[in-house]
């Protein structure tokens, strides 16, 4: 019974075999096919034609893509949990349970309720502009 | 003699490898094709003629030809052009793996090689989960002395129950590439671009999550092929889900564009600003991958709104109606032989096509957005859009259990 779960994984292992092997072997191939003739000045980073002017590209940059990332968290994660929802909602509650259908729409409704005053909160505390 | 038996589950293993196989043959086929007509539909916008160097002439059949028979072609009929240009991205990638490989001094080896790979794979590997076609059935047979027994085969590589749940968190994992790409090149333009691009990917992950997540909850499964069916189904065929929640599938859309870093969101490859985006460093072989794992997406997000929007492999109702007291005999089963499936996998190809078409067509026709524009839209319009639709349906479903539109 197990086992028969796990059936169908075999064709995304497959999958993940293939697309794995399409990968290393273009890495390899790109090592093995071009020519080698390194020189100083190809391997510095490019700088549109100039000396190189930072030692270090990794410099500081907006922290409204961290804030971005976090907002994505948040609102990515709550999805994920109305997949369940989702699924049973139509076919696998009883239609004649009326009681059960109010329950999980009052609750589906709570959540979603939540997610937008959660954006909302966000928005007027300015954490969407981009300036 | 014993007679040798093939199993449901030999058969059934078998299948998986010929349809992964067929599966990632498909994509490195279309992605060519891709370029080909991305390139040409470019040049006809802007009223150029585009490539048409590279390709086969009718003289070019003659090497096929027994010798003796060669003559048979004459010397004008021989220059003709079959689909000029149509071998350009052939020569392209075989130029792009004879290039030098440079890796930037200040580049991280190790992320710099993953990064390629890492858009690559998971893109890749996620189109596994798409319902391509009917179910076959194989009958019970005796072939060759060989028994054959009854098989059901799902026309998806992996077919799971939450198929399409895998299918967002495995093609999702794409930005880790682009992310490692940018960063590993230890160069400032890719990252600024993989910084934006994880930005942008992550922003419209939300509305495109929540417009995914309508369509299920109107169909009430994550399994593909229900999906497919459930809207075959409905309104004599035609209740795809673009009729039945116009709005989900419009903000599907334009998340889609955004997800793939196609026109008009393509800021992570603005070149006036960031020279050519996250794959700025990289040459030979590894752009190549890049650029594959980016159509690949593109695939992968033009078969997906087929499959939750435009009714899949379907083609009208896939069991008889009856409508004005006649009865139409449906053209695609859901299960059924070997020329049902092979109907059903055209019908998914040609609309997968189109819809691939509008995402070339649309590059060549809107300007890009400004970032700040990109963001607002994404947060401030789609993502309250799609909320405010997500209630309406739960109310629907809830309330009409048996409503189809909007719900």
């Amino acid at each position: 019974m197990l086992a028969s779960m796990f059936v169908g994984y075999v064709g995304l292992a497959a999958m993940g075999a293939i697309c794995l092997i399409i990968g290393v072997v273009a890495l390899l191939l790109s090592k093995i096919l071009g020519p080698r003739r390194p020189t100083r000045v190809k391997q510095l980073p490019y700088e549109c034609g100039v000396e190189l002017i930072q030692s270090s590209a990794r410099e500081r940059y907006s922290i409204h893509f961290y804030l971005v990332a976090i907002l994505f968290i948040l609102f990515d994660l709550e999805t994920v949990f109305l997949f369940p929802w989702a699924a049973t909602m139509r076919y696998g509650v009883d239609p004649n349970a009326a009681m059960l259908r109010s329950v999980l729409l009052t609750e589906v409704l709570l959540f979603v309720g939540v997610l937008a005053v959660g954006l909302f909160y966000v928005w007027k505390r300015r954490g969407l502009e981009w300036d | 003699m014993t007679e040798f038996v093939l199993t449901p589950g030999m058969i059934g293993f078998a299948a998986t490898i010929l349809k992964a196989l067929f599966v990632i043959g498909m994509a490195l086929q279309i992605v060519p094709g891709c370029i080909y007509f991305e390139r040409k539909i470019a040049a006809y916008v802007q009223h150029r003629i585009g490539p048409n160097r590279v390709n086969f002439t009718i003289g070019t059949l003659r090497y096929l030809m027994p010798e003796s028979m060669r003559d048979v072609i004459p010397e004008g009929l021989a220059r003709v052009k079959l689909i000029p240009g149509s071998l350009q991205p052939l020569a392209d990638a075989i130029k792009l793996a004879f290039k030098e490989e440079v890796i930037p001094e200040k580049a991280d080896k190790l992320l710099y090689n993953l990064g390629p790979m890492l858009t690559f794979i998971p893109v890749g590997t996620a189109l596994c989960f798409l319902p391509f076609g009917a179910t076959l059935i194989v009958p019970d047979a005796n072939l060759f002395g060989i028994e054959i027994q009854r098989t059901v085969i799902e026309m998806s590589v992996s077919n799971v129950v939450p198929g399409m749940l895998m299918l967002l968190a495995v093609s999702s994992l794409g930005v880790y590439g682009i992310a490692c790409g940018g960063w590993g090149s230890g160069s400032k333009y890719p990252l600024m671009a993989a910084v934006r691009a994880a930005a942008q990917m992550v922003s419209y992950e939300v509305p495109l999550g929540i417009a995914f997540l309508i369509a299920l909850a109107s169909v009430g499964s994550l399994d593909g092929q229900e999906i497919v069916r459930n809207q075959a189904e409905t309104w004599h065929g035609f209740g795809w889900l673009v009729f039945r929640q116009p709005l989900a599938a419009l903000i599907f859309l334009v998340a889609m564009f955004a997800e793939n870093n196609r026109l008009p969101f393509d800021l992570p490859e603005a070149e006036p600003e960031l020279v050519g985006g996250y794959h700025t460093e990289y040459t030979g072989l590894k752009f190549a991958i890049f650029f594959l794992g980016e159509y690949c997406a593109m695939i992968l997000m033009c078969g997906l709104f087929t499959t939750l929007f435009l009714g899949g492999w379907s083609l009208g109702p896939i069991e008889p109606v009856e409508v004005f007291g006649s009865t139409i005999e449906p053209l695609i089963t859901a299960e059924g032989g070997i020329l049902n499936v092979l109907l059903s996998v055209a019908v998914f190809t040609v609309k997968m096509l189109s819809v691939l078409l509008l995402q070339l067509w649309i590059r060549w026709t809107l300007p890009r957005f400004r970032y700040d524009q990109l963001m607002d839209l994404g947060w401030k319009v789609l993502t309250p859009l799609a909320l405010a639709n997500l209630a309406i349906t739960a109310i629907l479903i809830s309330k009409f259990p048996n409503f189809t539109f909007f719900a």
